[in-house]
């Protein structure tokens, strides 16, 4: 990647005998909004907190803007973090919060008050200046913690699980209100979470991490239609993929009296031959409608939500679910043919797990 | 006026127990509650009462006997000659002088003691440096150690210093002996400040010195008072330090009221011994009554992620 924002060489680091990060690699480009996601534990805040320095790394660098700060202090790396529990200074009013940096870097008085200005009308928080955190809702909170990064113009904003403690729907409504951020600011933004759907709607490119380890990087369309693993395949979508265990051959899978032609499949390489992991998206199903492969099912569970309807049956002996329109008339003991493309199904190696 | 007298009319068909439910005030559990309390409030209170009025009597009405009888002639001038007539060996000043001294012992001491600790807990709970386990680990231990031991030892190491016997002597063994528990209490209860406060006060560039200031101090008021009040009782209360490392004119309060009650020649004056005893015990006692809503909210502050 040309002139890299952030980018990250070799990172490693361990507390003790433990490693949370082996050998890291990865760069982030001009104004790019970047997520790591991943299930907890896997190294993805860490990360943000080795960028960020506040922890001190084993081995590697971290360069910001062509800059090297592997051993710079938190504040000399020009970048601002939000944190989940938002970390606001209660003493202090909301002015206090926002300004505490710049006086930190001895900014002259009025310079300090344009940008107090800016980021308060940017977020629109201009009434609550004099309010202590204490008087404000958990949403507003979340936009004082990210005025304080704005305040600071800094070339990278560090997100930690942001919204992870605000209600569903005020979640959604944050999320948008950073998408819109993102574009107005265009600054690089680097966002740790665990929800999907944020990783999805945000993120120009999403990392996913398991065990300190990047799995796949990638948009979130290429995450979402070819995941490079089974893992991926699994943690990405929701409800999750259905898997089948078989075998590959003569372009067949094949489980038990099953028989998948696949044809259709996209292969990475077209003579393979092994034991494999056949899956599909619930939502890839395709119902009473004639597709290159279907079979009948036996409707076992309903779950109406709504928008959708989750229908769960089984394929084999192995449990299935997809996916219904929320209007669709269905109840438990209906049979339905369902069938689905197997080109846009994934194959995945029986024991390396990776993408056929 | 139509909705209530609907409501009205709906609830009179509610039959059955409604609401809250009804409690006795004599319960047997509330006579039972109520009785102990008021029995240990007396076996508490009794022997402070007796000191009262014993302290406001003449010395003819003591002779009489009837210790829980109030004063029939109240009289303040037990009171006036503890603090500034009684006699201890040769000096016959009263315990002004020993009250005196231990205000000189006691505010060096708990400033001194509370600053040191508040920086040493902040630095295990947030800066967590090199060995810094291994520290609080010795510091703790610290405390384990039956101060008997090292009484001959301190008593050489003030020696070697030239402070020995001198009040600045004693503010230094206060000072240690204070340190173990409050470091453990500011380390605790800066351990309950949320980690990322710390992070973002980093991000924000504020060093070692601006977050103890300008974060971490404003917040932590209560377990400040917690300390103060630990310090002062317990230095104040202090008379085994006291008699040791100091001198009869540097005796603290405690060490004085000890020589006033215990002389042996001449009368035994019960009123003025209860004056300088009541006396004495005046200070932690108004530090009770004014802190006493404020300790309570610190010791359970720490309990409670703020």
């Amino acid at each position: 990647m040309e002139n890299p924002s952030v980018s990250i060489k070799h990172l490693d680091l361990e507390f003790g005998s433990v490693k949370v990060l082996k050998d890291l690699n990865l760069d982030i480009g001009q104004g790019e909004f970047l997520v790591l996601l991943g299930a907890s534990g896997c190294g993805k805040s860490t990360l943000l907190n080795c960028i960020a320095g506040l922890l001190d790394v084993s081995d590697g660098q971290i360069f910001i803007n062509d800059k090297n700060v592997t051993w710079e202090q938190p504040s000399e790396r020009g970048i601002g973090m939000v944190f989940q529990s938002y970390a606001l200074y209660p003493q202090m009013t909301v002015r206090g919060n926002l300004t505490f940096g710049l006086k930190n870097a001895k900014m002259p008085k009025d310079e300090i008050e344009t940008r107090v200005k800016r980021a308060a009308e940017i977020l629109q928080i201009e009434p609550l200046l004099q309010r202590k955190p204490a008087a404000l809702s958990g949403g507003q909170r979340q936009r004082v913690a990210i005025g304080r990064a704005l305040v600071r113009d800094v070339d990278v904003f560090l997100f930690d699980e942001p919204l992870s403690n605000l209600d569903a729907k005020l979640r959604a409504d944050l999320r948008v209100e950073l998408k819109v951020l993102h574009e107005r600011l265009k600054n690089t933004m680097i966002y740790v979470t665990h929800d999907q759907i944020e990783a999805m709607t945000l993120a120009d490119r999403i990392a996913i991490m398991k065990d300190g380890l990047i799995q796949q990087l990638d948009s979130p369309q290429e995450i979402y239609n070819r995941p490079v693993n089974k893992y991926v395949a699994d943690f990405i979508g929701s409800p999750a993929m259905n898997f089948f265990e078989g075998e590959v051959a003569d372009g067949k899978f094949i489980n038990g009296d099953m028989s998948i032609d696949l044809s259709r499949y996209d292969f990475l390489d077209e003579s393979v031959k092994s034991s494999a992991w056949f899956g599909i998206r619930p939502e890839h199903i395709l119902v009473n409608e004639d597709a290159p492969f279907s079979t009948n099912a036996h409707v076992d569970i309903v779950e109406p939500m709504g928008s959708d309807t989750l229908v769960w049956t089984k394929i084999n002996g192995i449990p299935f679910r997809f996916r219904m329109d929320g209007q669709a008339s269905v109840a438990t003991g209906d049979d339905l043919k369902i069938g689905f493309d197997p080109k846009r199904a994934s194959l995945f190696d029986k024991t390396t797990e990776l993408r056929l | 006026m139509a909705d209530t007298s609907a409501t009205n009319s709906e609830t009179t068909t509610m039959v059955g127990p409604r609401g809250r439910k009804p409690k006795r005030a004599l319960s047997p559990r509330n006579i039972m509650l109520y009785g102990t309390l008021i029995v240990i409030a007396m076996y508490y209170l009794l022997p402070l009462y007796v000191m009262v009025v014993t302290s406001l009597k003449g010395m003819p009405e003591i002779r009489l006997g009837n210790v829980f009888s109030p004063p029939v002639e109240i009289t303040f001038e037990p009171w006036v000659k503890a603090w500034s007539e009684a006699c201890t060996g040769l000096n016959c000043d009263g315990l002004s002088r020993g009250f005196w001294n231990s205000v000189r012992i006691m505010v060096p001491s708990v400033a001194i003691s509370i600053l040191i600790a508040s920086v040493n807990g902040y630095a295990l709970a947030n800066w967590r440096f090199k060995g810094a386990n291994i520290f609080f680990t010795i510091l703790i231990f610290g405390a384990f150690i039956p101060y008997q031991v090292m009484i001959y030892p301190i008593v050489i190491i003030l020696r070697e210093m030239g402070l020995y016997t001198k009040l600045g002597g004693l503010v230094i063994v206060h000072t240690v002996f204070g340190m173990p528990i409050l470091t453990l209490l500011f380390r605790n209860y800066f351990s309950s400040v949320p980690e990322e406060l710390f992070k973002a006060a980093r991000v924000d560039g504020a060093g070692f010195w601006g977050i103890y200031f300008r974060i971490m101090l404003p917040m932590s008021l209560p377990i400040f008072v917690v300390a103060i009040i630990l310090q002062v009782t317990g230095i104040w209360n202090d008379f085994l330090f006291g008699v040791i490392y100091t001198k009869p004119e540097n005796y603290p309060m405690t060490v004085q009221l000890n020589n006033i009650v215990n002389s042996v020649q001449g009368v035994k004056e019960y009123n003025v011994n209860m004056a300088a005893t009541l006396l004495t015990g005046l200070v932690p006692l108004f530090v009770y009554f004014v802190s006493g809503k404020l300790f309570v909210r610190g010791i359970a502050a720490g309990a409670v992620k703020g």
